[in-house]
């Protein structure tokens, strides 16, 4: 058994192995590793003696569950109607420039994912970034810069 | 599902069928009635053998009466004492239409769809094409695993990213490379290369004369949808 292998093991036990669980399994190893590395999935697919078809369906069935390694900071962009109309596409432009990536990608050096969601409930403080599981309200082009930098030691 | 459904074998309920008294199995889905009855209306994700799932909603009836009407999914629907259907109303053929439009503008290719568009005599499609080559019917993924027990395929992603697929889109190991999945596509079999074969709704059945009239007159075949015989151009005169 390998060293992942007996955390993921841990974590199936924690629900007794239960195929009903599923999710929240999926949500414990996503935590744990950032990801869904596959041979996890396949590991869990076999455990709870369920299709494997069907651990792969749920994983890509949820936004919050991935099968690509995510960055270790992890920017949201609300692409909601109300961010929207307040120029939300612009910050997120500014954004895929600086990092020099597109939306959904990781920078190579696995330190930023960038990604777009659909609301997050923040409306009046619109446009919103969630950087990790911070809030920044009223972004605009030029405050990309310094959220960037906050990060950098 | 009605409380009938608990009711023992044999007893039969008395449903309304396009206005006539009818008696029904209470075990009996909707479809399974009005089929027993001989009564056609197009399903697409139907099929005897598989578990019904109700995606396709081509097998739409009306049920109700007065105004207390509402569209079901025939498939999908429990017969219970007293049920009021009908299956040809305007309302459901205005509905049928357009969901066999939606069918079709996303898979033009199929065959299934076009004779069924033949039949229904569809005349035009207002959707913007997309050529797809999948309905997401789901009765491939319901054959491998319950007729063919495989499990091999299923579904992967959500909304409009949606697709048929192996366990991580790789060659699966669970698949047997049996075909139940092939054949039982709907869109697997191309359609005819008949009068019109580029446009979104070929309609060639309904458009043309029967090529053997000249020969035989009113004497026509039982091929359905008519014209069915016609492989290529050349065949149309
Ligand atoms: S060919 Fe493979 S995927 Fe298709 S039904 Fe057979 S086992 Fe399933
Ligand atoms: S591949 Fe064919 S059978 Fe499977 S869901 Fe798509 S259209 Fe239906
Ligand atoms: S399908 Fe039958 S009736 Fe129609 S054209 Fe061909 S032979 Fe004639
Ligand atoms: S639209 Fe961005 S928080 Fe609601
Ligand atoms: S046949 Fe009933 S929904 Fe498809």
């Amino acid at each position: 058994m390998t060293a992942n292998e007996s955390k993921v093991d841990s974590i199936i036990d924690e629900y007794n192995a239960e195929p009903g669980s599923l999710i929240s399994i999926l949500q414990d190893i996503q935590l744990e590793y950032n990801y869904l590395p596959e041979e996890s999935l396949e590991y869990v697919a076999k455990i709870l003696d369920i299709p494997r078809v069907q651990v792969f369906g749920v994983a890509t069935f949820f936004k919050a569950f991935s099968l690509k390694p995510k960055g270790k900071q992890q920017i949201h962009v609300c692409m909601g109607t109300a961010c929207h109309v307040r120029g939300s596409k612009k910050v997120l432009e500014e954004l895929e420039r600086k990092l020099e990536i597109k939306a959904g990608d990781t920078t190579d050096d696995g330190e930023y994912t960038l990604e777009t969601v659909n609301c997050v409930g923040a409306c009046a403080l619109g446009p919103v970034v969630v950087e990790n599981e911070k809030y920044h309200g009223e972004m605009t082009p030029i405050k990309v810069e310094s959220l960037l930098n906050s990060k950098k030691v | 599902m009605s409380q009938n459904s608990q009711a023992p074998r044999g007893e039969m309920v008395k449903i309304m069928l396009n206005g006539a008294e009818v008696q029904a199995d209470p075990h009996w889905s909707l479809l399974e009635a009005i089929q027993f009855y001989g009564i056609d209306i197009p399903t697409l994700c139907h099929d005897e053998g598989l578990t019904p799932y109700g995606v396709c909603r081509l097998c739409v009836v009306e049920i109700g009466s007065g105004d207390k009407t509402k569209l079901v999914a025939s498939c999908m629907h429990p017969v219970w004492e007293g049920l009021e259907v009908r299956t040809h109303s305007n309302r459901v053929i205005k509905t049928r239409k357009t969901i066999l439009e939606l069918l079709i503008a996303r898979c033009p290719s199929s065959k299934k769809l076009q004779d069924m568009a033949a039949l229904l005599e569809l005349k035009e499609v207002r959707f913007e094409p997309l050529n797809d080559d999948c309905i997401l019917c789901g009765l491939c993924v319901r054959m491998c695993e319950e007729q063919m027990g495989a499990k091999a395929i299923g579904f992967a992603g959500r909304g409009p990213e949606r697709y048929i697929t192996t366990p991580f889109d790789m060659n699966s190991e669970e698949c047997r490379k049996c075909g139940a999945c092939m054949y039982i596509c709907p869109v697997v079999e191309l359609r005819c290369q008949g009068p019109q074969a580029e446009t979104v709704l070929c309609s060639g059945c309904i458009n043309t004369e029967p090529v053997c009239a000249p020969d035989y007159g009113e004497a026509m075949c039982f091929m359905v949808p008519c014209l069915s015989c016609v492989k290529g151009p050349e065949d149309v005169k």
